[in-house]
């Protein structure tokens, strides 16, 4: 998958009741749950998304919460690349089996500015900063989660095994 | 090469040879358990995957504690997806009416997870039962979901840090004092994908309760685990909660640990961690004087018998300050009969608290106690992000029950010792 878009940078540590506060937690609609995407950062964040950006965290993104309703906000507000220096272990895992993509780059992570044009190549995990000219790989998908990626998901994952 | 906690316990449930950190292994799994926020999604999944039956009837916990007793209409539709769920199932332990109480605190109550079990939750605190010797962990809904169908996950071996307790704590410092203290030091990514694990003169004397405490917060560091050996008091706990299985357990003398954290607790003050993340700790002292318009006791850290009396013997003969909203929520209804019992219901009545239903409501901001901006409230609670309890412009402290508790009664943050 090819995505191209604009770069919205947040910070270190931004945990699940940022990306979803518990009061929208009363749903599990993928477009009501982006609607107020990032609403426990910033008031009105995601009215500055359009289809197909991407999100630049920092350190640690997604912690807090197991909540699977974060990484589906983040896909239901029209974002389906979230690029960080690195992720929280819940976070991560649940972002796979949403579909979701995770791309961890570390320090590489200063390269990318809020509102930078920026190209990802999903399956290769390399990502063009467009505005400065700059590239940068992400490291692979461990390969057991590859594995679930190529059977469709953890759900087309579990139905074959129940089958 | 001996075996951390972690190790051992994950062998006991995999056919696989453990090797060590890294290495992926599927593990059968003893108990899946989701609440009324995450099951609804699990709901979703286990039909997605075409599931028709859960893996066993006993293995499943479905805890509606999160929004109830039912905040409004949508929470309301929530609880009945898993009402409908449970009955349909036929899932054994489910909890939402009068038996309900705050998951993390209710399951080992009832002896539905005990030592050396593997549990996954939908829900981050699953990990408290790291207090009891369980290698217990939170997970996504989609994740537990496949799991209440086929009874089984993977896992990540994790590499582990050795947390060692030792000296004697000063009054009013225990368990949430001694974890807070370890969260400042290791940052809330010190232990990302990693095993907490804890001994130490400390820990050996530390009862059931503490441990959970500490083990409650290992995901605020990150952690994937927060595991406590199985000794003769968690055995004890064990049966007297009904649990059957479990034996007595220690990590080996010459396991691999990949960082060994000392902590004398010895002239530790009582901690607090300031707004907005749980590693912001300090002394005490050094938030003193901060003035405070709610404080909350209670949560699936500190609202078990142990937390109620530490709060009520702070509270016993002395008034709550009339500008605090003191909201007590005893985290079972067995914890709610017990204060009553010993006398500590009229203690908070008196002092001029707020004793309301088990329920994790206004941790996570939920309900039964939210907070407006410019508001600061301290809390027994396990995370202060921006905005949790209520409004962005909101703070939270976190802190343990006598501070919460001195606190509500000197209108401000204060030191117990001082008050």
């Amino acid at each position: 998958m090819n995505v191209h878009g604009t770069a919205h940078k947040v910070g270190d540590h931004i945990d699940t009741d940022a990306i979803i506060p518990a009061r929208f937690l009363v749903t599990t609609d993928t477009r009501e749950l982006g609607a107020n995407c990032m609403e426990g950062l910033e008031a009105g964040w995601v009215k500055r998304v359009k289809e197909n950006d991407v999100m630049v965290g920092g350190e640690n993104f997604g912690c807090g919460s197991s909540r699977e309703h974060a990484p589906i906000a983040i896909l239901g507000a029209g974002i389906p690349v979230v690029i960080a220096k690195s992720f929280a272990r819940i976070f991560y895992r649940n972002g796979f089996n949403m579909g979701l993509v995770l791309l961890e780059i570390g320090d590489d992570v200063s390269k990318f500015s809020d509102g930078d044009d920026i190209e990802v190549d999903t399956a290769s995990g390399v990502i063009r900063n467009l505005t400065t000219g700059v590239t940068v790989q992400a490291a692979p998908v461990p390969p057991f989660m590859q594995e679930i990626l190529n059977a469709g998901g953890l759900v087309e994952y579990a139905r074959k095994k129940l089958a | 090469m001996g075996r951390t906690l972690a190790e051992k316990i994950l062998q006991k449930h995999t056919d696989q040879e453990v090797a060590g950190p890294g290495q992926i292994v599927q593990c059968r799994v003893s108990v899946v358990l989701a609440n009324d926020i995450t099951a609804p999604l699990a709901i979703k999944a286990f039909k997605a995957m075409g599931a028709k039956k859960v893996f066993d009837q006993e293995k499943v916990a479905l805890v509606c504690d999160h929004f109830t007793p039912n905040k409004d209409i949508d929470s309301a539709e929530q609880v009945k997806v898993v009402r409908d769920f449970a009955e349909a199932m036929g899932v054994t332990h489910y909890y939402e009416c009068g038996e309900v109480g705050v998951e993390h605190a209710l399951l080992p109550e009832k002896g539905i997870v005990g030592p050396g079990d593997v549990v996954i939750g939908a829900d981050s605190h699953t990990c408290t039962y790291g207090g009891l010797g369980a290698f217990a962990t939170g997970m996504g809904s989609t994740d537990v979901g496949a799991a209440m169908a086929l009874g089984e996950t993977w896992f990540k071996v994790p590499p582990t840090i050795r947390v060692n307790l030792t000296g004697v704590p000063g009054p009013f410092v225990g368990a949430k004092d001694f974890v807070l203290n370890q969260i400042g030091r290791l940052g809330v990514a010190g232990a990302l994908y990693k095993a907490l694990e804890y001994g130490g003169e400390v820990v050996d004397a530390m009862s059931i309760e503490g441990r959970m405490t500490i083990a409650n917060m290992a995901i605020e560091a990150g952690g994937k685990v927060g595991l406590f050996p199985v000794d003769g008091k968690t055995m004890e706990y064990a049966r007297a909660a009904g649990y059957k299985g479990g034996e007595p357990m220690t990590a080996d003398a010459d396991a691999e640990y990949e960082r060994v954290l000392d902590i004398d607790v010895t002239g530790m003050q009582p901690q607090v961690a300031c707004p907005h993340l749980p590693d912001n700790v300090k002394p005490v002292d050094e938030t003193a004087g901060l003035k405070i318009h709610q404080a909350v006791i209670g949560s699936c850290t500190n609202g078990r018998i142990e937390d109620m009396r530490e709060a009520a013997a702070v509270l016993k003969g002395r008034k709550v300050n009339p500008k605090v909203r003191c909201i007590i929520l005893p985290a079972t209804p067995s914890i709610w009969k017990q204060c009553m019992r010993e006398g500590l219901m009229e203690i908070f009545m008196d002092s001029g608290c707020i004793v309301g239903p088990p329920t994790c409501g206004p941790c996570l901001g939920g309900h039964m106690g939210i907070l407006a901006g410019g508001e600061r409230a301290i809390s027994t609670t396990n995370r202060n992000f921006k905005g949790r309890m209520g409004s962005l412009q909101s703070e939270v402290f976190l802190s343990n029950p006598a501070v919460a508790a001195a606190s509500a009664v000197a209108g401000e943050i204060i030191n117990p010792a001082k008050l």
